[in-house]
């Protein structure tokens, strides 16, 4: 089963390549992430599962993947935003859409083999490999500045992914029985300079990842830049390999040196949070607004890991999942209105809620979870995060918390201009609403408020991770 | 002993073959032949089923690490000339003559796998590039060639002078020409030896970095890559190189260790420069074929970490670099051949024009920087990964990958050329039969990216 999901969106590239029509590439894409997310519930559902084979007998390195619950949750985050993703944006017509879905679902592959690899010289080929069908699709699809910017994303990325190399090598080397698995790993015997060296290098890849301040540049340039279904993957789920390689391979690895940094990790991650929160107030396009609303929650979720408290890594792992929905739906109703109006500027929009009543409830609905709000889903997850970042240390605490007010200045500043006042010429020429997008974003808002109202599920597929963090 | 006696024969053959063979297919279809002949007379050797055996009085030793070099580097040059072939055929009048000249080449590689005596070092690294400085001036009316030609016979005599007064030296500190026994030793010894054994062995370093094209002894690089037809480029880039990086390393093998603080203060000095000058340079090139001159030597710098000390790490990663390096070159320059002129922009739009030629030069470029699923990846990984159980320090191995990062900057400016820039490529008439060929290397560089352990499981038994 686990290998499955590693194969059948690969073997869905691969289709793809040859499928030249755009309509039935598009239903062969959508019904290959249907059976991809069937596949990810069974798993969800089943108990946790391995598959291990030999991969390089020489270096010793396995072909070892694994399901706990943090796996789950992300496999399930991926499963559910590729079919939304896909339906959503059916309408949108790239030139040889046939090629641009193909390596969306490579992307789901790597993606994929990220969250369940057990064994470092794995984890580190799929990482890169998550990453090389995204450069073509920003470089080849993307706005005007794309070339430049994709490839800036780009060499960060793999400049951070190298440094990790190193540290998986420093650790590899180190380790008693010469093994990438993530068991030896932690048994490997370092020094604690070793050990501080080792956390820098995999730090410096998942912070460049996430992306934590000062190392966030990349990020808004290259969702404004990306075509829409590529903005989500990145945003939704790709950011989420940053924190996920935290949760699994960081603080389990180097509880020592995690703790020594912890201080210094958590106030960047507040700064980051300030200073990403202060200039989406700023901004006047749509898509830079939530990109960096992203890098704020995405700070707040790294403050909270790095306090190191059970409660907040429980509000974090919840929040995993809910960010990904959330910000999902944020960026389908903005390639709606992008589509339709063809503009993505505050200025030139306003009165969506006259012309457009669905869609502006919609929007409503994922801006309240956006400043998690009682009831979405948000509201669960990041009451725990500040709830730890209160025990780690008030201060701390109290400057996150202002986030919360200036995340309710931007985003109802968003909702005010684009739903409410005066309908602007090109919000009157919006046609039909899209149908597709609709359902989708409907479905979404289900699950933001069945996961606020009764968040234990979550909790529950998570448990497992959560004791090994915790019960040694 | 097979691979040198048939090699040498062959280049023979090949050399009066034109007399009475004047089609060129056919004679490239003997040399294929003779290539063929002669990797099974090595795998016969390297299992022991028939070897043409005498007494050599040490100076040769065949051991299993050579033979498999051997059978490597004659595939590897199979699969150039297989390619290659017309594009040999267009250069001057003969292409019998170059056949019999990359024989001659084979019986130095062979002799450089297997010496056990500096004298045979020397021998090999004449005989191997004697036919070089001739295939490098093969373009006569071309003056550029001439130019290149020159200076590579001029230069590498000087090289191989020096190598021959390291030898001298050794043999005058130690009384003789085994490679075993000059090992420096600071503890028994005259003073004097020790100083004539630590200058030869210094001298002969500098003779094998000019060889291996390392800085900073790689000044003739980028002019002999650039003058010399293009074809004998990829020839010289790739299986020489490979060729010369195994000689280099048995003889420094057994040396890094007594050499011991010395080795631990030249080597990394030698490594960064070539990594500085290589990658450096190569990124503010115009022309791509002096780019890859440049990102030959930047891969040198890669190869260099081998060695740093001795490992599983440091024998196999060596054995996959040169392979990897060499499949993805060959198939570089194999679309470089193609082109009209070799500008950047040259390439511009060739994604639309040949979404196949694009997409297998895409996967020879990743391996060059060294991007999982290709081979690549894992040759970078296992150098690496010896450099760090040699001991090195952790700043020599960020070094590294900084520069490593920086080659993806000239590597992909070929792969932004080629897809996101449009335009008309300067291209000439590709046949598919040709491209599938390419496709071939290209399949060749996923298998090792994904199983690099098919290329070790004969290196041991």
């Amino acid at each position: 089963m686990l290998l499955s999901i590693l194969f059948i969106p690969f073997i869905a590239a691969i289709i793809l390549l040859f499928i030249k029509d755009d309509k039935r590439a598009n239903a062969t894409a959508i019904g290959f992430s249907a059976i991809i997310l069937g596949v990810a519930l069974y798993i969800v559902f089943t108990k946790t599962a391995t598959f291990d084979i030999a991969w390089l007998p020489q270096l010793n390195s396995r072909f070892l993947l694994q399901a706990d619950g943090l796996a789950k949750i992300l496999i399930l985050l991926t499963a559910i935003s590729f079919p939304a993703i896909l339906i959503a944006t059916a309408n949108n017509q790239p030139k040889q859409k046939h090629i641009f879905l193909s390596l969306l679902m490579f992307t789901q592959t790597g993606l994929m083999g990220v969250f369940l690899a057990g064994d470092a010289l794995l984890f580190y080929f799929f990482w890169e490999l998550a990453l090389i069908p995204v450069y073509f699709l920003c470089s080849i699809w993307g706005g005007e500045k794309r070339i430049a910017i994709t490839f800036k994303f780009f060499i960060y990325t793999f400049v951070g992914s190298l440094f990790m190399l190193i540290g998986i090598i420093l650790l590899y080397s180190n380790t008693t029985d010469h093994s990438f698995l993530i068991e030896s790993f932690k048994h490997a015997t370092l020094t604690s300079s070793q050990q501080m060296t080792a956390f820098i290098l995999f730090f410096i890849a998942f912070a460049i990842k996430m992306p934590i301040f000062p190392l966030h540049t990349w990020q808004p340039d290259a969702y404004e830049q990306s075509p829409t279904a590529v903005t989500m993957v990145l945003s939704a789920v790709m950011v989420k390999m940053g924190l996920y390689g935290i949760l699994r391979w960081l603080l389990p690895l180097f509880p020592i040196a995690a703790k020594t940094a912890s201080v210094f990790i958590v106030d960047l991650s507040v700064i980051g949070v300030l200073y990403a929160s202060f200039i989406a107030i700023r901004q006047d396009d749509i898509k830079r607004l939530i990109a960096y609303s992203s890098i704020a929650h995405i700070g707040l979720m790294s403050a909270a890991l790095f306090t190191q408290n059970e409660i907040g890594t429980q509000g974090v792992l919840a929040q995993l999942f809910s960010h990904g929905i959330n910000v999902l739906g944020l960026w389908i109703v903005a390639d709606v209105i992008e589509q339709q109006t063809g503009t993505r500027s505050m200025k030139d929009l306003g009165g969506l809620a006259k012309k457009q009543p669905t869609l502006a409830i919609l929007l409503i609905g994922f801006a309240f979870a956006n400043i998690a709000l009682p009831l979405t889903n948000a509201f669960v997850g990041e009451f725990l995060m500040f709830n730890s970042l209160f025990q780690f240390n008030p201060w701390v605490a109290a400057a996150a918390g202002v986030s919360i007010i200036l995340a309710a200045i931007y985003t109802l500043n968003m909702v005010q201009k684009v739903a409410y006042g005066v309908v602007s010429e090109k919000i009157n020429r919006m046609q039909s609403p899209n149908k597709n997008a609709q359902a989708v974003l409907i479905v979404l808002l289900v699950v933001v408020f069945f996961t606020g109202v009764y968040p234990q599920p979550l909790f529950n597929l998570t448990a497992d991770t959560l004791q090994n963090l915790f019960v040694k | 002993m097979n691979a040198i006696i048939f090699s040498a024969f062959f280049g023979v053959v090949m050399m009066f073959c034109s007399w009475g063979i004047k089609s060129a297919g056919a004679q490239k279809n003997i040399t294929l032949f003779g290539l063929l002949v002669l990797i099974l007379a090595n795998l016969a050797q390297m299992n022991g089923w028939w070897v043409i055996d005498f007494d050599t009085k040490g100076m040769l030793a065949f051991n299993r690490f050579g033979l498999y070099t051997n059978t490597i580097l004659f595939g590897l040059t199979f699969i150039y000339i297989w390619i290659n072939g017309e594009e040999i055929e267009k250069i001057g009048n003969h292409a019998a003559d170059f056949y019999a000249l990359f024989f001659f080449i084979l019986c130095g590689v062979s002799v450089l796998t297997s010496f056990d005596n500096l004298l045979m070092l020397f021998i090999g690294i004449e005989i191997l590039s004697i036919p070089l400085y001739i295939l490098t001036g093969a373009d006569k009316k071309n003056l550029l060639s001439n130019e290149a030609s020159l200076k590579y016979f001029l230069m590498g005599s000087f090289s191989t002078g020096i190598l021959l007064l390291g030898i001298t030296f050794i043999y005058g500190a130690t009384g003789s020409f085994h490679l075993a026994t000059p090992i420096l030793n600071t503890t028994t010894g005259l003073p004097r030896e020790q100083f004539l054994l630590a200058g030869g062995l210094i001298l002969l370093f500098a003779a094998l970095n000019f060889k291996v094209s390392a800085a900073p002894f790689h000044f003739w690089t980028p002019d002999v890559y650039d003058g010399a037809p293009t074809v004998f480029t990829s020839f010289m880039a790739t299986i020489v190189k490979a060729a010369a990086f195994i000689a280099f390393f048995i003889v420094f093998e057994s040396q890094s260790k007594a050499l011991g603080y010395t080795w631990n203060i030249i080597l990394p000095f030698v490594i960064v420069a070539t990594l500085l000058v290589g990658n450096i340079t190569a990124v503010f090139q115009r022309s791509v074929k002096r780019m890859l001159a440049y990102s030959s030597i930047a891969q040198a710098g890669f190869m260099l970490f081998a060695l740093y000390g001795k490992s599983n790490f440091a024998t196999e990663g060596l054995l996959l670099y040169a392979v990897v390096y060499s499949l993805a070159t060959i198939g570089v320059f194999g679309v470089l051949v193609k082109m009209k002129e070799y500008s950047f922009d040259a390439f511009n739009g060739l994604a639309k024009a040949h979404p196949l030629l694009a997409f297998t030069t895409t996967i020879f470029l990743c391996s060059l920087a060294g991007i999982p699923i290709t081979g690549g990846f894992f040759a970078k990984y296992y150098m690496l990964n010896a450099l760090y159980v040699a001991g090195a320090g952790l700043w020599l191995l960020i070094t590294a990958i900084i520069f490593a990062a920086i080659s993806v900057y000239y590597y992909f400016k070929l792969i932004q050329a080629m897809y996101f820039t449009p335009g008309v490529p300067a291209l000439q008439e590709v046949s598919n039969a040709y491209q599938y060929k390419l496709v071939f290397i290209a399949i060749l560089l996923l298998v090792l990216g994904i199983l690099p352990s098919v290329l070790f499981n004969y290196l041991y038994f």
